[in-house]
């Protein structure tokens, strides 16, 4: 078996397994536990208060006014490389088709020279992420090997993905494996690392801001 | 063939047969362009050829369809292709040759006698290992014993077609008789790949006059003369500016088919071929698949009938069959959750009662 039909093959099928068993494990594990009783009484009804939480979902994700100066840097980085990742992801051609062999679904996509712009586009900002992350003196000492970690394994596979398009550093079929195998990998370490967060971010929002109107105090 | 004919030059035998001087130097010249050598090279084949006796050639037909020599004989004629048989001594190939049966394989056996450790064996198709090798016997003995035989006493093996280079059809799954690939039993000689289903016939035979001329050709991990195999049909494909800008057909029929636009949502295979269909071309440059309007099928590829899950399938889609054990995983991984939640809330709650009782206890004190 050659290296490019074991990534699309028996490495994908381990990477899928892995990723939908770990997050499974982790969101119902989290979901399910136990929350503090309130002692208090309710403020807000359920339904009041679900509406506040989506609200609190929404306000958290914008920089705060008061340390617009202090965070809007940082804030507008993620929120660029996001979209690019974003972008790069679901409007590349080949992705589409990745997507629609497991799902059988599929949308219109956009020309490959774009999307290449934008993952060019979407690897400078995750320099300047990492860059970024090495010069604060306070991020630098939050971070630990599972930030490192999670940010190599989405730029390696921008990187491979760029090399592939690119033709550039190998033959075609070795650097399509090399990007699929570089994916299978990411998806076997997000269950396990922060880049869970794309699962938990909004849920653990949107609770916080319920049982917040729950105590009476909406934000 | 008499010995006196095999002993002439090949310079002896063009003009014998009425050739130009100035037809062969052409010749030449484009041979060496076609293995992009440099321009001086064409003189260089040219002086070779002229002094080279005609190698004696011994082609074997084993596990194939014949498309192999169809390919070949298709050099267009007249044309400086056909040359080629003027310069070797094709003396044995049980389907061109007027002998048939015992003649034939006498013709063989004189062949490799006269001309042993100096002759070329041409192999078309796969060889048979499965039950002893009875899957494909000629005159009573196997296959898989004549190529030992015959590769014993030979300077240099080209393996014709994808069935002799890597096995091709008869070595697709399931594999009934057991067939191998050439490169699977003869390993102790020069051996060249020129795969392909067919393989281009100015490839074979170009192939053959770097042979006769410079010796073995530079080759690739797969025994390809790069020459012919170096680039992909993808890096050569006039289609290749709609794969750039993402404009690709997504049926047979569709306007993106009729614009001629990229063939890779139909499973094109052409940026994992090495070929030079692109380039050479077939039936005189007239065309090649692709611009026939089909995706590659990447014929010349090792395993190209069993790997990448189906000829229509898009080089990027996932080789995994069904989403189950995913979807499996998934049940198993909910269910872990709900025991690993169940069991934080039974420590959680006896840490609760046990500090409530903690507490009740010391008030009591
Ligand atoms: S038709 Fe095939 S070889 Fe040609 S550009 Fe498209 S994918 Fe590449």
């Amino acid at each position: 078996m050659e290296l490019l039909e074991f990534a699309r093959g028996p490495a994908l099928k381990v990477a899928l397994v892995v990723f939908c068993f770990g997050v499974l494990w982790r969101l119902v594990g989290t979901v399910l536990l136990r929350y503090h009783r309130h002692l208090s009484e309710p403020r807000d009804g359920y339904f009041k208060a679900f509406m506040l939480g989506l609200l609190v979902g929404g306000s958290r994700s914008w920089p705060h006014k008061q340390y617009i100066k202090r965070t809007g840097y940082g804030e507008a980085l993620g929120y660029a490389y996001h979209i690019g990742l974003f972008i790069v992801i679901l409007f590349f051609a080949p992705h589409v088709l990745f997507i629609k062999s497991l799902f059988g679904v599929s949308w219109p996509t956009l020309p490959s020279g774009i999307v290449t712009i934008i993952a060019v586009l979407t690897f400078t900002l995750l320099l300047a992420v990492l860059f970024r992350r090495l010069a604060h003196r306070v991020l630098r000492r939050l971070s630990n090997f599972d930030d490192y970690f999670s940010w190599f394994v989405t730029t390696l596979v921008i990187v491979t993905g760029l090399m592939a398009t690119a033709h550039f550093g190998a033959r075609y079929e070795t650097l399509l494996a090399w990007h699929i195998l570089s994916f299978d990998l990411l998806l076997i370490w997000y269950p396990f690392g922060k880049l869970m967060h794309a699962f938990y971010i909004f849920p653990s929002r949107i609770i916080n801001g319920y049982f917040l109107a729950r105590k009476g105090a909406p934000s | 063939m008499t010995t006196a004919i095999r002993e002439q030059t090949v310079g002896e035998v063009l003009s014998a047969n009425g050739v130009s001087r100035r037809t062969f130097i052409k010749f030449c010249v484009s041979t060496a362009s076609f293995l992009a050598l440099a321009p001086g090279m064409g003189q260089v084949i040219a002086k070779q050829l002229l002094k080279t006796k005609r190698p004696s050639v011994i082609y074997l037909s084993f596990q194939e369809c014949t498309g192999c020599l169809e390919s070949l004989t298709r050099s267009y004629t007249p044309s400086v292709e056909n040359m080629i048989f003027n310069m070797i001594s094709l003396d044995y190939d049980d389907t061109l040759m007027a002998a048939a049966g015992k003649q034939s394989e006498e013709a063989r056996d004189a062949a490799i006698k006269e001309n042993y450790g100096k002759y070329l064996v041409v192999v078309d198709g796969a060889v048979p290992l499965g039950n002893g090798g009875v899957y494909n016997t000629q005159g009573g003995k196997s296959a898989v014993q004549i190529l030992r035989d015959t590769a014993k006493g030979a300077a240099a093996i080209v393996c014709v077609g994808t069935c002799s280079s890597y096995g091709g059809l008869p070595y697709a799954n399931p594999n009934p008789t057991g067939a191998v690939p050439v490169s699977d039993i003869i390993t102790d000689k020069p051996l060249i790949n020129v795969p392909g289903c067919p393989p281009i016939p100015a490839v074979i035979t170009s192939t053959l006059v770097q042979y006769v001329t410079l010796g073995v050709p530079a080759l690739d991990a797969h025994h390809r003369p790069l020459a012919f195999y170096g680039n992909t049909i993808h890096d050569r494909c006039y289609r290749r500016p709609y794969f750039d800008v993402g404009k690709f057909a997504k049926t047979f029929d569709d306007e993106g088919a009729r614009n001629g636009w990229c063939l890779y949502e139909l499973g094109c295979k052409g940026p994992t071929t090495y070929n030079a269909c692109a380039t050479v071309k077939w039936n005189e440059g007239t065309s090649f698949p692709i611009e026939s309007g089909h995706p590659c099928l990447g014929c010349s590829e090792p395993s190209f009938w069993d790997r990448n899950g189906s000829f229509y399938a898009p080089l990027a889609a996932g080789l995994i069959g069904s989403l189950a054990p995913a979807g499996e995983a998934a049940g198993v991984g909910a269910a872990v959750g709900i025991g690993a939640a169940a069991l934080s809330r039974l420590r959680s709650r006896a840490r609760t009662q046990s500090r409530a009782a903690e507490k009740t206890a010391s008030k009591e004190d």
